[in-house]
């Protein structure tokens, strides 16, 4: 609870002396992360602005490669690397400064997956949904946008 | 009696039990942090619905939000937002270090941390005021057709011309129109600076103005009204000045800045968002400095003290280290992605 914290990060390889010693080591790491990100979006390099994996074409296992790499397929490398780094980043933040790294697993578990699970549930419906319309208005015989 | 087998029972019903070790209102700050995460998700999710459904016409966040205090003019992507981030987290550290001090029961230092993390909440909240009065002022000003897209003008260099720079000065007897004058009951909101025949005479007169329309370029894309050197991938696309003067004749309104109808950026569903989803961050981050200074007032008179325990403090630690959670991803979403 909360006198004892959880003194180590990384999975154990990085370990603090006090918990005030562990904050400013998560900050500074954090900071790290916020500034490749800001550093990464000024620079924007080329190499990271075209998706690793052209779509697969052909039958139904084309589908299924391009589902299964969707993330390598559908988008380009420099937002999948901002997508990573902000799930790094609202890790850190949630497990050592919301100290979740010491609560028990149950109360964990019972907030984190149901946020997980409805979060991606409602993302993939909206985005999937989203990217129909615009199929629809770029080959439908209206013009709209003039 | 049967002592041995009851004891569990009776340590679960009798009372002064905390399920998951936690107390009672630290798990439900949890549980109501869960609940309006889920709230920014659905805003978040909507922005990437109308994202994906106008992905070509999306305007560029960079061209956007360019703007650092005292340095006026200057193009500056991202470094106001990434100094915005770096106030939030450090304001998120002085927090969980107030907590921390509270554990080891120093009143002193508690109050000390809570003072510098309410300060940094008023810096950020200054900071978003400042950020959405550059956006809702603008810096071009763009023409809205009467399909209800965006046209922006460029030089031949293809960088970005202010309407004040070229529009010409009709004189003309259009006034404001106020309900005092004229019908009562109907009003309007302020007149663009330029009128229509004004940007379009202006237009016409110099030569080597361009029209930079919302659509995304790509290599792929091919026609006689694309401008053959200006275009470049991910830019939006300039046209020739025959196809701009064929498009600026559809114009409709001045833009200028942004409101809820109509912004000089591009999708009109661009400016709603941001309003919508900063603000509703930024009024979690003003919720989160008015309480926290309620539990600051409380640590300087001594409750907590009197109370032997700074939970109170861990609680509203939670919120706030919530709303940083919340503008990491606002961040990413807005103005990274």
């Amino acid at each position: 609870m909360a006198h004892d914290h959880n003194l180590a990060i990384f999975r154990g390889k990085l370990k603090f002396k006090s918990n005030e010693h562990k904050i400013w080591g998560v900050f500074i790491f954090l900071s790290i992360v916020t500034i490749v990100e800001v550093v990464l979006g000024i620079i924007k390099p080329g190499f990271l602005m075209k998706p690793f994996i052209t779509p697969f074409e052909g039958g139904l296992g084309a589908t299924l490669m391009n589902i299964i790499l969707s993330p390598l397929v559908f988008l380009i490398p420099l937002n999948l690397i901002f997508l990573v780094l902000t799930i790094v980043k609202a890790y850190y933040i949630t497990w050592d400064f919301m100290h979740m790294r010491d609560e028990r697993s149950s109360l964990r578990r019972a907030v984190v997956w149901t946020f997980v699970f409805l979060a991606l549930y409602i993302a993939l419906i909206f985005l999937i949904e989203g990217d129909y319309i615009y199929e629809v208005y770029k080959s439908s015989a209206i013009k709209w946008n003039f | 009696m049967g002592a041995t087998v009851t004891t569990t029972e009776e340590k679960i019903w009798g009372g002064g039990n905390e399920p998951m070790g936690s107390s009672y209102g630290k798990m439900m700050m949890w549980f109501f942090i869960l609940s309006d995460a889920l709230t920014f998700t659905g805003f978040l999710a909507a922005y990437g619905f109308s994202r994906f459904k106008f992905i070509e016409s999306w305007p560029i966040a960079d061209e956007v939000f360019n703007h650092f205090p005292f340095m006026h003019g200057v193009d500056a992507p991202m470094y106001y937002v990434a100094l915005m981030t770096f106030i939030l987290i450090f304001s998120s550290v002085t927090m969980v270090l107030a907590v921390d001090a509270g554990h080891h029961m120093k009143k002193g230092k508690v109050a000390f941390y809570m003072f510098l993390t309410i300060i940094g909440g008023l810096i950020f909240v200054g900071s978003q005021a400042w950020e959405w009065k550059n956006f809702i002022k603008g810096e071009y000003g763009a023409i809205e057709t009467r399909g209800g897209s965006i046209i922006q003008f460029v030089d031949k260099d293809g960088k970005r011309i202010a309407l004040d720079k070229f529009a010409a000065s009709i004189p003309g007897d259009r006034a404001h129109h106020e309900s005092s004058k004229g019908i009562w009951f109907a009003s309007e909101g302020s007149l663009p600076t330029y009128s229509i025949a004004e940007v379009v005479e202006g237009f016409k007169a110099n030569p080597d103005l361009l029209i930079r329309t919302e659509t995304l370029y790509h290599t792929s894309h091919t026609g006689d009204d694309l401008h053959p050197s200006l275009n470049k991938e991910k830019h939006k696309t300039i046209l020739t000045r025959e196809a701009s003067l064929e498009r600026l004749s559809q114009a409709a309104h001045v833009v200028e800045g942004a409101s809820l109808v109509r912004n000089e950026y591009g999708n009109k569903q661009f400016a709603n968002f941001f309003f919508f989803i900063t603000g509703f961050h930024g009024f979690h981050v003003f919720s989160g400095v008015v309480i926290n200074f309620i539990i600051f007032l409380n640590v300087i008179l001594g409750t907590y003290e009197k109370r032997r325990s700074y939970e109170m403090v861990e609680k509203v630690g939670l919120y706030w280290h919530f709303v940083d959670l919340v503008w990491v991803f606002v961040f990413t979403f807005f103005y990274l992605v």
